[in-house]
């Protein structure tokens, strides 16, 4: 066994991780606050990437208005996705929300689809290229920083949740909406504000992925593969869907490495199935305890 | 105007058609239906052969997901797996009448094992287990060369009857018809035993099932098992159908399809499977009609016709499960009892 190798394929898996957690966190988020699994979470990817493309790319502006531009316009698409398909939904058997945001994903694919083409976008280099050197290992530059920019949005996140005011109420009104209600937290309003950061972060997410590759509808794609790290992870535990991430983007590496890119198509979904017959809450998750 | 239902015998009760009107209802559809490859043309033949597939399809999902609420996201490899069987079989020259049948136990044995899990997980984490098994599965049907003919699919030999030969649209058309009309109303009476009415406690509320004396475990595994027969058939009358298959044509986008033409006409209502099978079906066809005609002023609009059909697709699921989320049969539901109420309720 070449250890060398190994420890390439490791060390790359577990930084390729990073992104896998971000996304995941995206999942969660809205998992914790509205009970709602986003299946079109791809698809805030793809906004997000199209967006800094155009405002970048197509307007010419520097990349520090591009950014806060797409995000504002994620948000603003994660707002009317809250207010006129979800909240109407409140309440609705689980197939429901489910088939609601899988209708949403077709109705944003769609949309992107019309109007910036299937083709493959360049998107300029966001992240710096440059391959850190560990001993024989080299680590490509723009999986290490992505890794970074992945792990300081899941920090600022977890701060702001732990010590701001309006973060604090997002966890008491996601923990237990009628109480936190009748503390006075503005619930609704908390729920909205859940979709705008779990699109920003997916946005975020998405915009790496298309600077790491290319941009085409296609990285929507790389949503499905999270499945297996939130699965993993517990579907309403943040540090879970970190630890998964790493786990999940680890074992990832290693069979590619090993067995070849098929490998990719498989090994989500080989785990996630494995976890759902031996643990079906996940690392962290919490039981769900049923009455009758 | 009509003022009730009297049922004065066990007979009449237990009836597939509880009025007479009903009976002249079904036969003049019958009817209809042997007529249609006649009246209809190529093109609406074409179509009402794929509505009759989907049909037998979205049925199979009605029974796992509509009825014993178990949450399906892997229907369309079920099919896969029956089309392949078929494929199989029908290379050794095995006639479609045992081909088919085959077809749906190799895919109610799949199905066993994809519902596996769903003794200890329902609800979300179900539909995320059986979207795993759809992308195993989609994994195997490429990779697996020997079996699937990997990613170039399978040509299928055309299905035939005692000489005649089901090659083109208006004869594979009475076979698609006939199984479809014979596993509807099969459908209809799985619910009338024991079994149906037992699948239909499990999804009202698991627990009190179980306490009520159902074996869950056994219960929820039938209903992947018939639900998948039903996907095995409609795959490999899809196989006779194509008569070329790739591993494409058994994507997440069917599944999705199918569990949108569900809730379009109506979860756990066997009208309703019919009604959103068909209107699932028709509604790209119309769209691409109405881009074509689009098309003589605006010369562009035909490359936008695939987004547009997306868009559409998932404006439709939204839409109906916000505004009307027990589906078209609600709707149609509501037209009847307009007439039955006519003259005295404006």
């Amino acid at each position: 066994m070449d250890w060398n190798a190994f420890a390439e394929f490791s060390l790359i898996g577990l930084l390729s991780g990073g992104l896998l957690a971000l996304v995941a966190l995206g999942f969660v988020l809205i998992y914790k606050g509205t009970r709602v699994v986003n299946f079109a979470m791809g698809e805030f990817m793809m906004l997000g990437a199209y967006g800094v493309y155009t405002a970048h790319v197509m307007w010419g502006l520097p990349l520090v208005l591009a950014i806060p531009i797409a995000l504002a316009g994620v948000a603003g698409a994660a707002l009317l996705v809250e207010r006129f398909v979800l909240r109407p939904l409140a309440g609705q058997p689980v197939i429901s929300v489910l088939m609601a945001t899988i209708g949403l994903g077709a109705v944003m694919h769609g949309g992107i689809d019309a109007v910036w083409g299937g083709q493959n976008l360049e998107m300029p280099q966001i992240l710096p290229r440059k391959p850190l050197m560990l001993g024989d290992i080299m680590i490509p530059g723009t999986a290490l920083w992505s890794f970074v920019l992945a792990l300081a949005v899941i920090a600022a996140l977890t701060l702001y949740f732990r010590y701001s005011r309006t973060g604090v109420a997002m966890r008491a009104a996601a923990s237990d909406p009628i109480t936190a209600y009748a503390l006075g937290i503005d619930v609704r309003r908390t729920q909205q504000l859940t979709w705008v950061f779990a699109g920003c972060v997916g946005a975020v997410a998405g915009v790496i992925v298309a600077s790491m590759s290319s941009l085409s509808p296609a990285i929507g794609g790389v949503a499905l593969g999270v499945l297996a790290v939130i699965i993993l992870g517990g579907l309403d535990s943040i540090a879970g869907a970190i630890i998964a991430g790493l786990i999940i983007g680890w074992l990832e590496s290693v069979c590619v490495g090993y067995f070849g890119g098929k490998a990719r198509d498989v090994v989500p979904y080989a785990v996630v199935l494995a976890i759902l017959m031996l643990r079906p809450y996940g690392l962290l998750g919490s039981r769900d305890i049923e009455r009758l | 105007m009509r003022i009730g239902d009297f049922r004065a015998s066990y007979r009449h009760d237990e009836a597939l058609f509880a009025t007479p009107v009903q009976r002249l209802w079904f036969a003049l559809f019958v009817l209809g239906l042997l007529l249609f490859p006649w009246l209809g043309g190529s093109y609406l033949t074409y179509l009402a052969c794929l509505t009759g597939i989907h049909v037998v399809a979205a049925t199979g999902l009605n029974i796992i997901t509509g009825y014993a609420g178990l949450i399906s996201l892997g229907h369309a490899a079920f099919m896969g797996v029956g089309c392949y069987m078929m494929a199989a079989l029908a290379s050794l020259g095995v006639p479609f009448w045992l081909a088919l049948p085959a077809a749906g136990a190799a895919s109610a044995a799949v199905g066993v094992f994809v519902g596996l899990p769903s003794l200890r997980i329902k609800g979300l984490y179900l539909a995320v287990a059986t979207l795993a098994a759809q992308f195993l599965l989609g994994f195997v049907f490429r990779e697996w060369d020997a079996g699937t003919g990997g990613v170039r699919g399978v040509n299928v030999p055309a299905a035939s009857l005692g000489g005649i030969v089901l090659s083109d649209d208006a004869r594979i058309y009475y076979l698609i018809m006939a199984c479809a009309v014979a596993l509807a109303l099969a459908a209809r009476n799985l619910f009338r035993t024991r079994i149906g009415r037992a699948f239909i406690a499990i999804r009202d509320k698991d627990i009190s099932a179980e306490v009520l004396g159902i074996d869950l475990f056994r219960t929820k595994l039938l209903a992947f098992a018939i639900g998948s027969f039903y996907a095995g058939v409609a795959g490999a009358l899809m196989g006779y159908f194509f008569r070329a298959i790739t591993p494409e044509h058994f994507g997440l986008a069917l599944s999705i399809f199918y569990l949108a033409a569900i809730i379009v006409g109506g979860l756990g209502t066997l009208l309703g499977t019919v009604l959103g099978a068909a209107f699932m079906t028709l509604v790209p066809e119309a769209l691409r009609g109405g881009v074509a005609l689009l098309s003589a002023w605006w010369p562009n609009a035909m490359a936008l016709l695939s987004p547009v059909r997306e868009m559409v697709f998932g404006a439709l699921i939204i839409a109906f499960l916000v505004y009307e989320p027990h589906g078209l049969v609600e709707a149609w539901r509501r037209v009847r009892r307009f007439f039955h109420l006519w003259p005295f309720k404006t």
